[in-house]
């Protein structure tokens, strides 16, 4: 019997060991910034107070983190089904057609109110769209989902660069981009929400998405932990022989999982495309469909988690480019450098100190 | 002899030893002495400690305390290659062998004697030739491991311990995988081993084998050496009742059975495994209601794939299964269990569980759109709680707690959630394999009750194990498999024999 084995209480699980992790990955990037010759300490200070020291920063941190909230449950929901999809970044970018072309056919007509439930159809039709062919050619051809995935993110970029410079671009410009949405198209800033904490908003792009967010965040868990379907998915993921034995069927699980994860992925774009720039512009997911593989990963595919992993990415996105205007030593890259260490310690290296733990918890507990 | 054995003087001491993993005592202050040239058997059920003890003096786990001593002296084994050195060979029960090489390659690896091949084949070569004439081990040396029957692999293995200069020699449940014949072979390279010298340490839950083969016997049970005896002094109704800690019925009591009509009936059915290799060949068969039909035959005869086909997880390439006299028309594992036939399958770690899942999310694998345990799309968490509860109760799983991770239950009582799942269906038709392997004495008993409970309630059964004396203490008409064929049906009298000779293909 290994370590492995041993069960421990869920806030060494769930609390203790992240946290170590962190201070790990926060340590090594100290010694990182110091090697450049900056001062670790001062450096996380500017990466703190960038992200959450003035309500603005507040807001961009949660506008990130509304959007790695979205791709890192689009993670997880195919995860649970045993699924590795890379493609939530391409799903995400396809998802912005259906979004943009709600809120272009609607914003003349209706209030943000109206036209929001069907952008929210819209954009998570669209990228189910997209998730829909890998998720079929792994159920029914055997192709594997991460190489599909990753070859659609591509084809997903160039169909999305076609439509923009050759359909939506509004006659005269020279910016791929659709023309800017009505109100009736956009979604409205959550300066209520901040006003309730004391903080201005300000130019920060948080938004209703977030609140969508957290709705899908509940209906995860409610369909992980709750229905036959997350039931039959969290079969196939952990056992596929047994959701053989169990009559279990494989493809309708794989593909309807596949859809449920692109749709989540397509829902990003709600608070990039309708939240914050209120026109479809090339290029607006900007990686967050990445960002979503650690947050699933590091949130170990758990809403809760996923909440707080997305917010952890969102200080580093929001503080780490403060950092990088305040230190010009540390650029764009380094930061980078930075999130990896955190994907490192707390994704890759998850179950490093849990044979210490164990150990200690037992001595602690003097079992 | 076993008399004399033991008094020569100790080739292993173990003295105190002491383990814990958490809050689990697998070892509890474990005194033993084995004599030099003979053979020990130590016996218990699952989880009572056997393979901890045997990893300690092998060096996969350290001891907490006490004291190993080889011919007397104190010994620290830190890994397995201080064991080697300290003239400790074990065959494990699942082989550590490379199929695509030579026994000789297999011999050899590890301690291919310096950088170039050519002098240690020769070396080897030498020394395989003098074991096999030594000790009756014969096997082609250049042979490949993947060509060789199960048997022979077993004695490749044997012979990598002999060839690093073993005199102790370990065996982990060494019959589980061999025909009754092989298992005779067996034996008797043992004794020779013993004749010659050797020391050898027996692990088994197998009554029988202890009492064919061994000279003294111990008796693990919870972590403590509950008694050692000679051989020759004691009787398998003492050793098990040593064991479970109770008196245990060795024999399963049951009336004659009562055959109703046919409802299964398997015609012409042809299984290929994924290789395309044919697992079942032809084969054609009736189980009426109220009877227990045994498959017999040596693992990997087409028994396993037989099993799949009839629940529908394989897909026969030609042939029909008639249940209630109606073809099944696609055969799904959920079409099929909605026809009433339940499915114990042969291994539960892969398909009748998934062992990161707490108790009652297994309670109701494949039965998880049965109306009672949710509407709609959602589950009813509550309602599979509760029946989750009373399944426990009623078969005594141990511990009694539904959010326990299964992987934490001991084999039997995971064995006990999957028969609880099955039966507590009421199904007319009741497909089992290996119902008790790596199940102790006490779920044996209990498992087996409740196949007999069902073929009186009028339930057709089909059992596939490969433990003979379970096909012949349960079954009320045998069908042997050899190569993917029904070789011949016997009624459950006929003797252990005549079955093997089947099981091996030679008669029919």
């Amino acid at each position: 019997m290994s370590t492995a084995s041993v069960p421990l209480p869920a806030w060494i699980n769930y609390g203790a060991i992240p946290l170590l992790n962190l201070i790990l990955a926060f340590f090594f990037s100290g010694l990182v910034v110091w090697a450049i010759g900056e001062n670790p300490l001062e450096a996380l200070n500017f990466l703190i107070q960038g992200a959450l020291g003035r309500g603005d920063a507040i807001g961009f941190t949660l506008f990130y983190a509304t959007s790695f909230i979205f791709t890192g449950l689009s993670v997880a929901v195919a995860f649970h089904a045993g699924l590795f999809n890379i493609g939530s970044e391409g799903q995400a970018y396809v998802g912005g057609l259906g979004a943009a072309l709600v809120a272009l056919s609607l914003d003349h007509y209706v209030p943000w109110y109206v036209t929001m439930p069907f952008a929210i159809v819209g954009a998570a039709l669209f990228g189910a769209a997209w998730a829909f062919i890998p998720a079929w050619l792994q159920a029914k051809r055997g192709s594997h989902i991460v190489i599909t995935t990753i070859m659609f993110n591509f084809i997903g970029a160039a169909l999305m660069v076609y439509l923009l410079v050759n359909v939506f671009i509004v006659p005269g410009k020279m910016a791929p981009e659709t023309r800017t949405f009505l109100p009736g198209g956009q979604l409205p800033k959550l300066d209520w929400l901040m006003a309730l904490f004391g903080l201005k908003l300000g130019p920060a792009p948080f938004n209703v998405s977030f609140i969508i967010a957290l709705v899908m965040c509940y209906l995860v868990w409610l369909l992980i932990w709750r229905t036959k379907l997350g039931y039959e998915m969290r079969t196939l993921g952990i056992s596929p022989t047994a959701a053989v034995y169990a009559g279990i069927p494989y493809v309708r699980t794989v593909i309807i999982a596949m859809l449920i994860s692109g749709g989540l992925a397509g829902m990003m774009s709600l608070n990039a495309v309708m939240g914050a720039s209120a026109r479809l512009q090339v290029e607006f997911v900007a990686g967050a469909g990445f960002v979503g593989i650690a947050v699933s990963l590091m949130g170990r595919s758990h809403p809760v988690g996923i909440i707080l992993a997305a917010l952890l990415f969102g200080i580093l996105y929001q503080g780490g480019a403060d950092l990088s205007f305040e230190m010009p030593n540390i650029t764009r890259d380094m930061i980078v450098v930075i999130q990896g260490l955190v994907i490192f310690f707390a994704g890759a290296l998850e179950y490093m100190l849990r044979p210490g733990m164990v150990r200690l918890y037992q001595t602690a507990t003097g079992k | 002899m076993s008399l004399q054995s033991s008094a020569n003087e100790p080739a292993i001491e173990l003295v105190g030893i002491d383990k814990k993993f958490g809050a689990v005592h697998a070892n509890k202050n474990i005194n033993l002495s084995v004599g030099k040239g003979s053979i020990h058997g130590i016996i218990g059920e699952n989880g009572a400690g056997k393979s901890t003890l045997m990893s300690i003096l092998y060096g996969f786990y350290h001891a907490d305390e006490g004291e190993i001593r080889i011919q007397g002296k104190p010994v620290t084994i830190r890994d397995s290659q201080a064991a080697i050195a300290a003239g400790i060979g074990m065959v494990h029960q699942h082989f550590m062998l490379v199929e695509n090489f030579t026994v000789l390659e297999n011999v050899m690896l590890g301690a291919e004697g310096g950088q170039l091949l050519a002098k240690g084949v020769a070396g080897a070569r030498k020394e395989l030739k003098r074991l096999e004439k030594d000790y009756g081990l014969e096997v082609d040396p250049d042979a490949m491991i993947e060509e060789l029957p199960v048997g022979s692999q077993q004695r490749v293995e044997i012979l990598k311990a002999l060839y690093r200069g073993a005199e102790i020699l370990i065996l982990d449940e060494p019959t589980g995988v061999l025909t009754p014949a092989e298992a005779d072979h067996l034996f008797r390279i043992l004794e020779v081993l013993r004749d010659q010298g050797k020391t050898i340490i027996l692990i088994t839950h197998k009554l029988r084998e202890i009492m064919a083969i061994t000279d003294t016997v111990s008796v693990m049970r919870r972590g403590e050496m509950v008694a050692t005896r000679k051989t020759a002094e004691t009787t398998v109704a003492e050793l098990a009742e040593l064991m479970v800690g109770r008196r245990v019925l060795l024999r399963v009591e049951k009336g004659d059975a009562n055959p109703g009509p046919v409802l299964l009936s398997v015609k012409n059915l042809t299984v290929k495994d994924g290789r395309g290799v044919t697992m079942v060949d032809d084969v054609s068969f009736d189980v009426r209601a109220g009877e227990i039909v045994g498959i017999a035959g040596v693992a990997g005869n087409g028994q396993s794939e037989l099993l799949e086909a009839l629940a529908g997880i394989r897909k026969p390439v030609s042939g029909e299964i008639l249940i209630d006299g109606k073809p099944v028309e696609s055969a799904d594992p959920a079409v099929l269990r909605q026809l009433g036939l339940a499915h114990i399958p042969e291994d539960r770690h892969h398909m009748g569980l998934v062992l990161k899942f707490e108790e009652y999310e297994n309670s109701i694998l494949g039965y998880h759109h049965d109306p009672r345990y949710g509407r709609g799309a959602m589950l009813d968490l509550d309602a599979i709680r509760k029946s989750a509860e009373e399944q426990i109760e009623k078969y005594d799983i141990r511990p009694p707690n539904p959010r326990l991770k299964t992987a934490n239950f001991s084999g039997g009582n995971q064995q006990k959630i999957v028969v609880a799942r099955e039966i507590e269906r009421d199904p007319k038709m009741l497909l089992i394999g290996q119902p008790t392997r790596g199940v102790d004495i006490g779920a044996i008993e209990f498992i087996h009750r409740r196949i007999i409970e069902m073929r009186d309630a009028g339930k057709a059964v089909l059992l596939v194990s490969v433990e003979l004396d379970e096909i012949r203490s349960l079954s009320d008409r045998i069908l042997v498999m050899f190569a993917g064929k029904v070789v011949g049906e016997k009624s459950s009298d006929a003797d252990e024999q005549t079955l093997g000779l089947m099981m091996a293909g030679i008669a029919a």
